[in-house]
C-alpha cells in the first residue's frame, strides 16, 4: 500500500508540475469562456444596426412598426422609388419597403425589402416578426376584432402535473432535471477519455522507456498499475476542482463587472452540452420559471452521486485502458485498434443517456444505470430526475453495488494482462492473446 | 573457526530445478545451480537462450512453473527478498522527462529506502561517480553512457545483498567501463554477490569468478573459470625457443603452428608437458619461454553454442 502511494504521488507530482498542466486547467476554462463570451456579445448586440425607410402609400403600417434591437423603421412621405434608391445608395439607409396605393399586402401581394448589402438571418426574422404582427393586428381589424378580445380567445391553460402521492411534478423541474442530467452525464462522459487515455498513455511511456522492467524488480506490477490509477486520478480530480471554481469564478466576476451583458445572456440559448441540451434548455425556458425548477433539484444528492459515479467509473474504465496501453508497442496505431472494445460501451451509454434524460423510467434506462459498464453515465441521467422517484432507492444501491464490482472485476482482469503486456516488447498483441492471458493461472 | 568457514562458503541463491514454459518455447527447461557469498557471478548465453526468464525468476518479476528458489538459505519470498536485489536489466529504462535526482529518490524509494537515508546514499554515489552536477538534468539530455552510469548508481544504490548486471559495459566508454568494473570488484569485496550477465567474454574471464552457460533454456556449462578451462584444454603449449630446429619429430607431439621462434605444439596422448622441453633440450636448443595455452572463454562458448543448436537442428529433422 505504501509502494501504490509512492507511485501515486510520483505519478500525481509529475503531471501536476508541469507546465502543460497548468496551461490547460486554467486558459481551458478561460477559453471557453472566452468563446461563449464572444457568441453571447454578437448575439446580442447583432453586429448590424438596419435602417429601413418605408414609404407606405397604402397606409397600412401607419408609423406603427417599432424601432427594436438591430431594426429601425423610418416612414418617409411621398418619396419616389427612384428617390428611395438614390438614398439607400448613398448610405442614408440600408434599405427600403415600397408599398404603393393599390397595394393588397394583407392577403396577397409580398411585401419587398430591397437593400443596397446583405442583411442577416437574425435581422431578418426581426423584420419579419415585426411586419407579420402589425398585418395581423391590421386583418383583425378589418374583422372588427380587437387585440385584447383574440388575447382573451386564445388564452392557454397550463396543464399541472402531479404524481399520486401527492408531489407536484412541474414542467419546470422537468426542464432542470433534463439540463442538470444531460449535463452530468456528458462531464462523466468526458472524464471517462480524458483521464483514461491519459493512463493508457502513461502506461505506454513507461513500457516503450522500458522502465517498466526497472520498477517491476522494486514493485509488483498491480502496485505499479493501481499507483498509476489513483495518481492520475487524483489529477483528475483536482483538475475538475479547479476549473469549477474557475467557471463559477468567472461568471461571477462578469456579473459583476457587466451586470447588463449578464441580463441579456439569460435570454439567449447558452449551449450548456451538446445541441439537444439546448434544444432541452429551449423547452425548458418556455415554461416559467427555470430558476425555480433548478431550485427543486436535490442538489447535494447529485453532487454526492456525481463524486461516486466518476471515481467509479474512472476506476472501471482506467483499468482496462491500462490494460490496453501494457500490450501496445511503439505503434500508436494499435492503440486505436485495441481501444474500440473499451470505447464502444462509452459511446454506448451515451445514446442510452439521451433515452434516460427523457424517460427516466424506461426499461433501457434502468438497464443502463444498474449495468456497470454504463451506469456511471446513464444513472446521472437518472438520478437528476429524483431519488427515490423515478430511481428508487434500491436500484441506486444495486447500482452502486454492481459498480464496485465492476470495478474490482476490470482491476483483476486488467492487472493479469498488464503483468504480462508490460514486459512484452516487440510483439503486436490481439484481444485474443491478451484474454489468454487473463485465463493462465498466476 | 569452522563455523566461520562454513559461512564464507554458504550459498547466496540456489536454483533446484527451475521451468518455465511458455506457449510456444521452453523458456527455463530444468536449470539448477548455485551463487556463493560474494563472488560475481557470470551468466552466460546466445540471444534467446533464456537468461533473462532466469534474471526475471530470481528477480521475483516472473514465478517459476516448477523447481525452487533459495535466497540466502531459506525459500525465495519476493515481497520481502526484493530489497535485498538490485537489478540492472538489459533493456534501460529511466523516466525521460523526470530530473536524475528525484528518479533516483523516487526509485530509491520504491526500494523501501526512507527520504533522509535515500538522500545520503544518492550523494554519496553521486559524489564517488562525479555525478553531483547532473542533479537538475533530465535523463533525455544525457548521453547515452552517462544514463547507464546513473543506472547502475540507481541499481546498487539500497546497497542489495545481491545485484544482477545485465549487459553492464554496453555504451561505456572504456574510462568509464573501468570506473564501473572497479565499483563491482569493490561491491564484491564488501560482501555483494554480483550475477553478471553478458555474451562479451573477455571481461567474463577477467572480471568473474564461476561461470554458468545456459543455452535453449537448458545448462550448457557450470564451474568456475579456471576448472573450465582445464576441462575443455586441448593439450596445448607454445614453446619459444632461442632459434628453430631443422625438423622437429618426436612421439610425445605434433607443431600445429610456427611463427618466428614461438611454436604451438599439441601433446601427443599418454606423454606430459615434460616430454616436450626434454627433446629440445636433447636437441640442444635454447628454451626462452614454455606455457600452456588454455582455451579462451569464447571458443568454449561458440564450440558449445554451435554444438547444441546442432542437436537441436538434428532433432527437428528428425522430427
Amino acid at each position: 500500500m505504501n509502494k501504490i502511494l509512492l507511485v501515486a504521488q510520483r505519478e500525481f507530482l509529475t503531471r501536476v508540475q508541469k507546465k502543460t498542466f497548468l496551461l490547460t486547467t486554467i486558459l481551458l476554462p478561460l477559453i471557453i469562456f472566452g468563446f461563449y463570451a464572444l457568441i453571447i456579445y454578437f448575439s446580442v448586440n447583432g453586429g448590424e444596426n438596419v435602417n429601413i425607410a418605408v414609404v407606405d402609400n397604402a397606409n397600412i403600417f401607419k408609423g406603427k412598426l417599432d424601432n427594436k434591437d438591430e431594426v429601425s423603421f423610418s416612414f418617409l412621405p411621398n418619396e419616389s422609388k427612384s428617390d428611395l434608391i438614390a438614398k439607400v445608395t448613398a448610405g442614408t439607409y440600408d434599405g427600403y419597403i415600397y408599398l404603393p396605393q393599390n397595394t393588397n399586402v394583407l392577403y396577397s401581394d409580398s411585401i419587398q425589402i430591397v437593400s443596397a448589402k446583405k442583411i442577416g438571418i437574425i435581422t431578418r426574422d426581426q423584420i419579419q416578426d415585426q411586419i407579420n404582427n402589425k398585418l395581423r393586428e391590421a386583418r383583425l381589424l378589418s374583422l372588427n376584432i380587437s387585440k385584447a378580445q383574440l388575447d382573451s380567445a386564445q388564452a392557454e391553460n397550463r396543464v399541472g402535473f402531479t404524481m399520486l402521492n401527492g408531489t407536484e411534478d412541474s414542467d419546470a423541474k422537468v426542464g432542470a432535471s433534463l439540463i442538470v442530467g444531460y449535463i452530468s452525464g456528458f462531464l462523466i462522459y468526458i472524464i471517462l477519455f480524458i483521464y483514461g487515455t491519459m493512463v493508457m498513455r502513461g502506461v505506454m511511456e513507461e513500457k516503450v522507456s522500458r522502465i517498466a522492467e526497472v520498477i517491476v524488480s522494486s514493485v509488483k506490477p498491480f502496485q505499479l498499475m493501481m499507483g498509476k490509477i489513483f495518481g492520475i486520478g487524483a489529477v483528475g480530480l483536482i483538475q475538475f476542482l479547479i476549473w469549477i471554481v474557475l467557471v463559477f469564478g468567472l461568471q461571477f466576476a462578469v456579473a459583476m463587472l457587466f451586470p447588463d451583458i449578464m441580463h441579456q445572456m439569460q435570454g439567449q440559448p447558452v449551449q450548456p452540452a451538446g445541441m439537444q441540451a439546448a434544444q432541452a434548455y429551449q423547452a425548458a425556458q418556455d415554461s416559467p420559471g427555470i430558476m425555480s425548477g433548478l431550485s427543486q433539484i436535490n442538489f447535494p444528492m447529485i453532487i454526492g452521486c456525481f463524486i461516486f459515479y466518476f471515481l467509479g467509473g474512472y476506476l472501471l474504465y482506467s483499468a482496462l485502458f491500462a490494460a490496453v496501453g501494457s500490450a501496445v508497442n511503439e505503434d500508436p496505431q494499435d492503440a486505436q485498434s485495441l481501444m474500440l472494445p473499451i470505447t464502444m460501451p462509452i459511446i454506448f451509454a451515451i445514446v442510452i443517456m439521451t433515452k434516460a434524460v427523457q424517460d427516466p423510467s424506461s426499461g433501457i434506462a434502468v438497464f443502463g444505470s444498474l449495468f456497470p459498464l454504463t451506469s456511471p453515465i446513464v444513472m446521472m441521467a437518472r438520478i437528476a430526475h429524483g431519488v427515490p422517484d423515478p430511481v428508487p432507492y434500491w436500484q441506486l444501491i444495486t447500482s452502486m453495488l454492481l459498480l464496485i464490482g465492476g470495478f474490482l472485476a476490470t482491476t483483476w482482469l486488467a492487472a493479469k494482462i498488464y503483468r504480462t503486456g508490460i514486459l512484452m516488447y516487440g510483439k503486436k498483441i490481439t484481444w485474443k492473446e491478451m484474454w489468454k492471458w487473463v485465463m493462465r493461472k498466476s | 573457526m569452522l563455523f566461520l568457514l562454513n559461512l564464507t562458503k554458504m550459498a547466496l541463491l540456489e536454483l533446484h530445478h527451475l521451468k518455465k514454459y511458455y506457449a510456444t518455447q521452453k523458456a527455463v527447461d530444468d536449470i539448477s545451480f548455485s551463487i556463493e557469498k560474494g563472488t560475481i557471478f557470470g551468466l552466460l548465453g546466445p540471444n534467446g537462450a533464456g537468461k533473462t526468464t532466469l534474471l526475471r525468476m530470481i528477480t521475483g518479476i516472473f514465478f517459476p512453473d516448477e523447481g525452487q528458489i533459495n535466497f540466502d538459505g531459506v525459500p525465495f519470498n519476493p515481497l520481502n527478498d526484493i530489497i535485498k536485489i538490485g537489478y540492472m536489466p538489459e533493456e534501460r529504462g529511466l523516466y525521460k522527462k523526470m530530473k536524475i535526482g528525484e528518479q533516483a529518490l523516487y526509485l530509491a524509494r520504491l526500494k523501501g529506502l526512507g527520504k533522509a537515508e535515500a538522500m545520503e546514499k544518492i550523494k554519496f554515489w553521486f559524489k564517488r561517480l562525479e555525478m553531483e552536477s547532473w542533479w537538475n538534468k533530465k535523463v533525455e539530455d544525457l548521453s547515452k553512457g552517462m544514463s547507464q552510469k546513473l543506472q547502475f548508481v540507481i541499481t546498487v544504490l539500497h546497497e542489495p545483498k545481491l545485484i544482477i548486471l545485465d549487459e553492464p559495459f554496453s555504451g561505456l566508454d572504456p574510462l568509464n567501463a573501468n570506473l564501473i568494473k572497479d565499483e563491482i570488484y569493490g561491491l564484491a569485496q564488501r560482501g555483494c554477490t554480483v550475477i553478471f550477465s553478458t555474451h562479451r567474454m573477455e571481461q567474463v574471464e577477467e572480471i568473474c569468478d564461476h561461470i554458468v552457460l545456459v543455452n535453449l533454456g537448458k545448462k550448457v556449462l557450470d564451474g568456475t573459470v579456471q576448472q573450465i578451462k582445464q576441462d575443455f584444454k586441448e593439450n596445448k603449449f607454445s614453446i619459444q625457443l632461442s632459434g628453430l630446429p631443422q625438423q622437429v619429430n618426436s612421439n610425445a607431439f605434433e607443431v600445429i603452428d610456427t611463427l618466428a621462434n614461438k611454436l604451438t605444439v599439441k601433446i601427443n596422448e599418454g606423454y606430459r608437458s615434460n616430454d616436450v622441453l626434454q627433446y629440445f633440450i636433447q636437441q640442444n636448443i635454447n628454451i626462452e619461454a614454455y606455457s600452456e595455452i588454455l582455451p579462451s572463454l569464447n571458443d568454449i562458448f561458440i564450440n558449445l553454442v554451435e554444438s547444441t543448436h546442432a542437436t537441436t537442428r538434428s532433432f527437428q529433422n528428425i522430427g
